[in-house]
């Protein structure tokens, strides 16, 4: 049993922050680690990379997207709502180590995954750009909590709201020609601008990190559900990543992969209506 | 003569009994019954005697108002009126006189002797002519859901043995010795004591006596493969079908939980120490409920949403209903172990930091990773491993989606890959989902496939098909990215491998398609890696398992034990619990020295 301690809406309602009381998690969770949780006796399980933590009073952050049943039903929940089930840490932690300038790409939710690994790496000693995008300027995320970890932040959204107009690739292209003191780009967010950040780093020839979310069950290495193809070999993602280098992932598969119970999903959304 | 009401039961043999002075047989079939018919003198009144005809000729109906200890004072063939009294012969058990009549069995004709006192179960037969007789009750079947019904639903397939079919199955039993059924079983069940206490009708003594060494039989009932385990070494086996046994446990076991004569035992000797189990599966729950009988305080860490190890997440639900695991592990909760959900050990508490709480660990976490075969196409849509498709449909009971969140994987045409277990369980699973053809994919051939008999026997009755010593080469999909059919080659068998199978070989331009739109990859697994990333002291064998001493499965580590499928790699539920009993011997061993 595990409650919700706080709950935030973000980004119109569409993206939800809860703060939850798990102290044992807390006190282990490194950043890039997930969580797997399971809301109630006929929930699913699923993946969510924790954001943030505070080991004090033992508190994990995850932030999320409402994309279907499980995290609609999340949406539903009030503070001091009861979570049946979270299973961490799970995957392998982000590797943090002091290498310089790094430059941190998120985009969308993929901001809340970025924050927790660019604290890190800012707290290793690296100089910290960060680029982070959105659709407009209301689904922007954490955009404070990003400005106070970076030297550097750079903000674009899709149709100019808000920073820069257009895709985060745009001031990454204009970076990695400029600086040549990058030493490794990390891209968290939609499978598309993952791949997009790879394809241009991979010109740049600079070492890219991404964090993936393929369907997952246990996160344990039990299922192999969440099997993705790095540098021709499967891997699975709970147990070998959620961090691969971008430049070996088969980013092609795992987006068809992942769409494969988009219709399941709306059956079940509708079934809980009904 | 036991006077007791046996039913007929439509699976005994009965035997031909004939007067031994005109030859006349007893035998009359009376309303679908068989009876022998006799004349008796009681109480200076002729009246019909009527006995069930059975090899057990003691087990007989009478309609008489006879006392226990009261003697009939003749006995007599009522074709001939002669009394069939023996003159030389007399009871051996209690002197009283005999009835003389001739059965046939065996091919033989023996005399056999029924004693006029009632209660008395003395038949005059040798050693060797019972044996001969009782080969001729045949291995009783199992009442089980029809075929045909069963496909549309997820419950228990067979409804286990009646009181009387296990009475009449346990009447089997030899009651050798030294009995090889015992060495037979991984954890040494007393098979001939629990069956000696069936045939004295006290079947919950029976579930007493099995669970002096096996705390699941419920499980082990069920699942075991008793026909390579116990029942392999039965000496019924050599001339016939060996005794049931795992039916027998099954049926104890059901019959002590049914009836609600399941007891609490209170521990006595509370001991100081405390032990963490890390897994709940079948070795795990073994070495805990050892372990808490003897007085520790034992904590157990699952790391799913739910406990029972593979008990929960493999086996289906029309094999194993989950109920029964339910109920066995609320025993332990009652025998005071205690279960901790959600811990993923190496994770949230690494071994080292367990070692600094407990006195002893053990780790039974069983191995857990698919294996998948490395062929094309294999991360297409719809190509599972055995483990998530199960795991899907047991463990997150995606077969009752979408009341149940988890989406149900259904495939109108489904392939599973493997001759094991698991595969007969996805087969059997995807057949109930709906599919209109479910085919099971083996590289070897029928001898080598390594599912129990009758595992392999309920899915051919379902109508699974099999497509033997043929092996997947590569996936074909959609333009979807979709699977659309598996593209096989046929094989042969060649010179026998390490392992004593002969060697499946490809056969040249054999090559062939099957359409599916759902394929299941069930061909065993392998070590977990998680518990190896924070442990890098934990010794590993060749093949990446934990490196035990198997007599003791103490590990690398010093107070760390490991068993199961984590040291043997992919193997049974009983031989888990095996190891767990082992384990936790040992640990009592070395625990109880430090004091």
């Amino acid at each position: 049993m595990f409650q919700i301690i706080r709950k935030q809406e973000m980004a119109r309602g569409t993206i939800i922050r809860f703060d939850i009381e798990a102290p044992k998690i807390a006190k282990k969770i490194k950043p890039g680690q997930f969580v797997i949780l399971r809301v109630n006796e006929t929930g699913e399980r699923i993946p969510l990379t924790v954001a943030d933590k505070d080991e004090f009073s033992g508190i994990i952050t995850v932030i999320f997207q409402v994309v279907g049943k499980t995290t609609a039903l999340m949406r539903s929940l009030k503070e001091g709502d009861i979570i049946k089930d979270v299973t961490g840490p799970l995957g392998k932690p982000a590797e943090v180590h002091n290498v310089g300038t790094v430059i941190m790409v998120g985009g969308g939710t993929g901001v809340a995954i970025l924050y927790h690994i660019a604290k890190a790496f800012k707290e290793a000693g690296n100089q910290v750009v960060s680029i982070i995008g959105a659709r407009d300027k209301d689904m922007l995320i954490l955009k404070n909590e990003m400005e106070n970890i970076s030297d550097e932040l750079v903000v674009t959204t899709d149709d100019g709201s808000y920073g820069y107009r257009g895709f985060v690739t745009d001031p990454l292209k204009k970076y990695l020609g400029e600086r040549y003191d990058i030493k490794l780009v990390y891209a968290i967010g939609p499978i598309i601008m993952m791949k997009n950040v790879c394809n241009l780093t991979k010109q740049f020839n600079t070492k890219t990190f991404v964090s993936l979310n393929p369907v997952m069950i246990d996160g344990t290495g039990m299922c192999g559900g969440c099997r993705v193809k790095v540098d021709n070999k499967t891997q699975f993602c709970c147990v070998d990543g959620p961090d691969f280098d971008g430049h070996l992932v088969d980013f092609d598969e795992l987006e068809k992969r992942n769409s494969l119970y988009l219709k399941d999903e709306k059956n079940s959304l509708l079934f809980s209506i009904r | 003569m036991i006077d007791q009401d046996v039913k007929y039961l439509k699976f005994k043999t009965y035997l031909n009994t004939y007067c031994p002075y005109c030859h006349q047989s007893f035998n009359v079939e009376k309303k679908h019954d068989k009876q022998l018919i006799f004349k008796a003198i009681f109480k200076e009144k002729e009246v019909d005697l009527t006995l069930s005809p059975y090899l057990d000729v003691f087990e007989s109906t009478t309609n008489l108002e006879m006392g226990v200890g009261e003697l009939l004072d003749d006995f007599m063939c009522p074709a001939c009126q002669k009394s069939l009294i023996s003159k030389d012969i007399k009871c051996g058990e209690c002197g009283s006189n005999v009835a003389e009549v001739i059965i046939s069995a065996a091919s033989k004709l023996i005399p056999f002797y029924i004693c006029l006192k009632k209660g008395c179960e003395w038949h005059g037969l040798t050693k060797g002519d019972e044996r001969k007789i009782k080969l001729k009750i045949p291995r009783q079947e199992m009442p089980e859901q029809d075929k045909t019904l069963r496909i549309h639903n997820h419950q228990e397939v067979p409804y286990g043995y009646t009181s009387e079919l296990a009475a009449l199955e346990a009447g089997r039993c030899l009651q050798c010795k030294n009995p090889k059924c015992v060495e037979g079983c991984p954890v040494n069940v007393d098979v001939t004591g629990f069956i000696k206490l069936m045939r004295e009708n006290d079947f919950d003594g029976a579930a007493k006596k099995i669970k002096e060494r096996n705390v699941l039989p419920a499980i082990c009932g069920r699942v075991c493969p008793q026909e390579s385990q116990c029942e392999a070494k039965c000496i019924l086996g050599y001339k016939d079908k060996p005794v049931a046994i795992g039916r027998l446990e099954r049926f104890v076991a059901d019959f002590e939980r049914k009836m609600e004569l399941v007891k609490i035992p209170i521990i006595k000797s509370k001991k100081n120490k405390r032990i963490a189990i890390v897994g709940s599966g079948p070795g795990g729950l073994t070495a805990a409920a050892d372990m808490a009988l003897l007085g520790y305080s034992v904590t157990v860490f699952e790391a799913l949403h739910e406990l029972g190890g593979v008990l929960t997440y493999g086996i289906p639900e029309f094999r194993l209903p989950k109920s029964i695991v339910q109920f066995e592990i609320n025993y332990l909760k009652e025998i005071g172990v205690r279960f901790e959900l959600n811990h993923v050990i190496g994770n949230i508490i690494t071994i080292e930091e367990l070692l600094e709480h407990f006195d002893a660990v053990y780790v039974g976490v069983g191995a857990g990773l698919p294996t998948f075969m490395g062929i094309d196409g294999e991360n297409l849509g719809n190509v599972f491993s055995s483990n998530e498709y199960l795991t899907r449909m047991n463990l997150m009971k995606a077969y009752r989606f979408p009341e149940y969140d988890t989406p149900m994987p259904r495939g109108n045409k489904v392939v599973v890959i493997g001759g094991g277990n698991v595969a007969m369980d996805s087969a059997r699973t995807a057949i109930r989902t709906g599919s209109a053809e479910v085919t099971i994919v083996y590289r070897r051939s029928r001898q080598e496939l390594p599912a129990r008999q009758e595992e392999v026997h309920h899915a051919e009755e379902e109508g699974i098909r099999f497509r033997l010593l043929t092996n997947p080469i590569r996936y074909i999909g959609t333009d979807y990215n979709m699977v659309k059919g598996v593209e096989c080659i046929k094989m042969e068998l060649g010179l026998p491998d390490d392992s004593g199978r002969r060697r499946p070989v490809p056969i040249k331009d054999s090559e062939f398609i099957i359409e599916c739109d759902l394929a299941v990859v069930a061909i065993g697994t392998g070590p977990n890696p998680i518990i190896f990333q924070s442990t890098p002291d934990l010794k590993r064998n060749k093949w990446g398992y934990i490196e035990a001493n198997l007599k003791t499965m103490e590990t690398s580590i010093p107070n760390v034990y490991a068993g199961g499928d984590i040291v043997t790699g992919s193997a049974t539920v009983i031989e888990a619990m095996g190891a767990g009993r082992i384990a936790a011997n040992t640990m009592h061993k070395k625990l109880s020295k430090e004091n």
